[in-house]
């Protein structure tokens, strides 16, 4: 049986994410990496000139977990404002996420936290990953 | 050296593990404790738990300080831990052996030290890429210093090196220091030390060798070898962290000058400077790890009461078995040498599963193993994938234990790998 961590829930998040891909029209992306274990996630926002996440988008590679908490974060800080967005804590994905990670298992969680973080200041640069064109 | 691997293990594994308190224990899932995390760090016996509560509890003290009688008995006792060492490298002194941190203190005193004084701009540090980041960053901090090169010998597919690359290399570039692992803590291939040792003074270089992965597993003779430099951790052979091993050459270590300054060290100090103490004092500044020292001693007078050549014999029969199981896993690729010509470290990938979801399934299951890149990113970077999931075996796992880890491999590989993106 998958229990804790691998819910059910989790999994269809990992095989089948929400809004996964390059994001055209973004207006704030760059990508994060974790290099003990080599998984990055990039996030693509489209923010309105009113300061809306209008979308977000991720792309990445990784674990279940890193993945999976991805496709989380972006379903949820759709709407939200970019100052919101910069005030939404760590444990709240974590609470999203459901119980049972070990504090290890939390960095591959909130890889996509702070990869938010991080593309909310970055409204124009596009961060390209070493392999893109 | 020639080890012959039986095919039935010479070793009473069950009664062994009586003496291991921890493996009686369960994971955290309520499984029983299968530990196969070794190449990290080992688990203890009893005699060594109570070498050193009894060190704590009946005589301890500074050692070399005191003229009373519980500094005295604990200096005996720290002193019989340097013979104990001496024996079990067959060092030609007891001077030749220096307690430290461990093997990155050891490591890292070569560079400063020797490293220091012999090494300048234009000098080559030959490597190669299968080392732990502990036989790398001293020395990239040495060419920060100095300005010297640092060149790495390629692994091939079987994770090997052969002897004319080696031989190329010391010749095209007649390094200053040649520094290698005598056992890959991630391929799990075991170098022909005394070969590359004789190749590497040929063409002038200093030797050192990291056998944090070989002294646990195998017997060693330095002076068979001939390295310069052998530098092992306390905590990979049943002992406690926090004390590793110097070994060098006397004539070495007395042409060096001293790293860390300080009490100890010395012979004398005055308003005007210091003159610097003997071997091995001279390179153990400050209060030495006493009661590690003594924790040690009884460490490697359990693992030699085991055997050695037996010790090693089981983990390869272990690493055979996990071998052979993975080898019928779909998507599973396992680095390093053939099975009877490796260490008890199994490293492997499975198609479309990530290492840490692989370790914690493993985990649910009550199996320890590590995910990562087990401190060799140059390696994982050859090998072309980020982390890779790691059994390390020692002479207290069973073969049972072996068995089910490839079982447990195979479910997950059956209920976990199809569950991908599409």
């Amino acid at each position: 049986m998958l229990t804790g961590e691998y819910a059910e829930r989790i999994l269809l998040h990992y095989e089948d994410p929400f809004h996964q891909g390059n994001c055209p029209t973004a207006t704030h992306s760059t990508f994060r990496d974790s290099p003990l274990c080599g998984d990055w996630v990039r996030i693509d926002l489209v923010v309105t000139p009113e300061g809306v996440i209008d979308s977000a988008w991720f792309d990445g590679e990784g674990c279940v977990i890193s993945q999976a908490a991805a496709s989380i974060l972006v379903e949820r800080v759709a709407g939200m404002t970019i100052e919101a967005a910069r005030q939404w804590p760590a444990r709240s994905l974590l609470e999203l996420f459901g119980p049972g990670l070990s504090p290890d298992r939390q960095k591959c969680c909130l890889l996509a936290w702070r990869t938010l973080h991080a593309a909310i200041d970055c409204p124009t640069a596009y961060d390209k990953l070493p392999n893109e064109k | 050296m020639t080890i012959t691997t039986g095919s039935a293990t010479q070793l009473n594994v069950e009664s062994i593990r009586d003496d291991f308190p921890v493996l009686k224990r369960a994971s955290a899932s309520g499984a029983p404790l299968v530990y196969l995390d070794n190449g990290a760090s080992t688990q203890h016996p009893v005699a060594v738990i109570e070498a050193m509560s009894d060190c704590y509890r009946d005589f301890y003290a500074n050692v070399h300080r005191g003229i009373h009688t519980l500094s005295e008995e604990s200096t005996r006792a720290f002193e019989i831990a340097r013979d104990t060492v001496a024996q079990l490298l067959n060092a030609a002194s007891i001077v030749e052996v220096i307690f430290t941190a461990g093997t990155t203190a050891a490591i890292n005193t070569v560079a400063r030290s020797w490293g220091d004084a012999n090494v300048k701009q234009g000098d080559c540090i030959l490597l190669t890429i299968a080392e732990h980041h502990a036989n790398i960053v001293p020395w990239q901090q040495l060419a920060e210093r100095t300005g010297c090169q640092i060149a790495f010998l390629p692994v091939d597919t079987d994770g090997k090196i052969a002897a004319d690359i080696v031989r190329d290399h010391l010749e095209r570039l007649r390094p200053k220091m040649f520094a290698f692992t005598a056992v890959s803590n991630v391929l799990g291939s075991e170098f022909p030390v005394a070969q590359w040792t004789r190749l590497g003074h040929e063409f002038g270089a200093t030797v050192l060798v990291d056998a944090a992965q070989a002294v646990p597993h195998m017997p060693v003779d330095v002076q068979a070898w001939d390295a310069d430099f052998v530098v092992f951790s306390g905590h990979k052979i049943c002992g406690p962290t926090g004390i590793g091993i110097l070994y060098g050459k006397e004539s070495v270590l007395e042409s060096m000058p001293p790293f860390l300054g300080g009490g100890a060290m010395i012979r004398t100090v005055s308003t005007n400077g210091y003159v610097v103490g003997e071997l091995p004092q001279k390179f153990e500044a400050g209060t030495p790890p006493i009661v590690e020292a003594i924790g040690l001693a009884a460490a490697i007078d359990y693992v030699r009461s085991v055997g050695l050549p037996a010790i090693h014999a089981h983990e390869r029969q272990l690493a055979r078995i996990a071998i052979d199981a993975l080898s019928t896993v779909e998507g599973v690729r396992v680095f390093g040498p053939p099975a009877d010509q490796r260490a008890g470290i199994v490293s492997f990938v499975v198609d479309g599963m990530h290492p840490h979801d692989i370790s914690q399934w493993l985990d649910m299951r009550g199996i320890a193993v590590r995910a990562g890149h087990h401190c060799a990113m140059p390696l994982h970077h050859d090998l072309g994938v980020p982390a890779t999931c790691r059994a390390s075996f020692y002479f207290y796992n069973t073969l049972a234990e072996a068995e089910n880890f490839g079982l447990a491999i195979a479910e997950m590989q059956r209920k976990f790998a199809r569950r991908r993106r599409t």
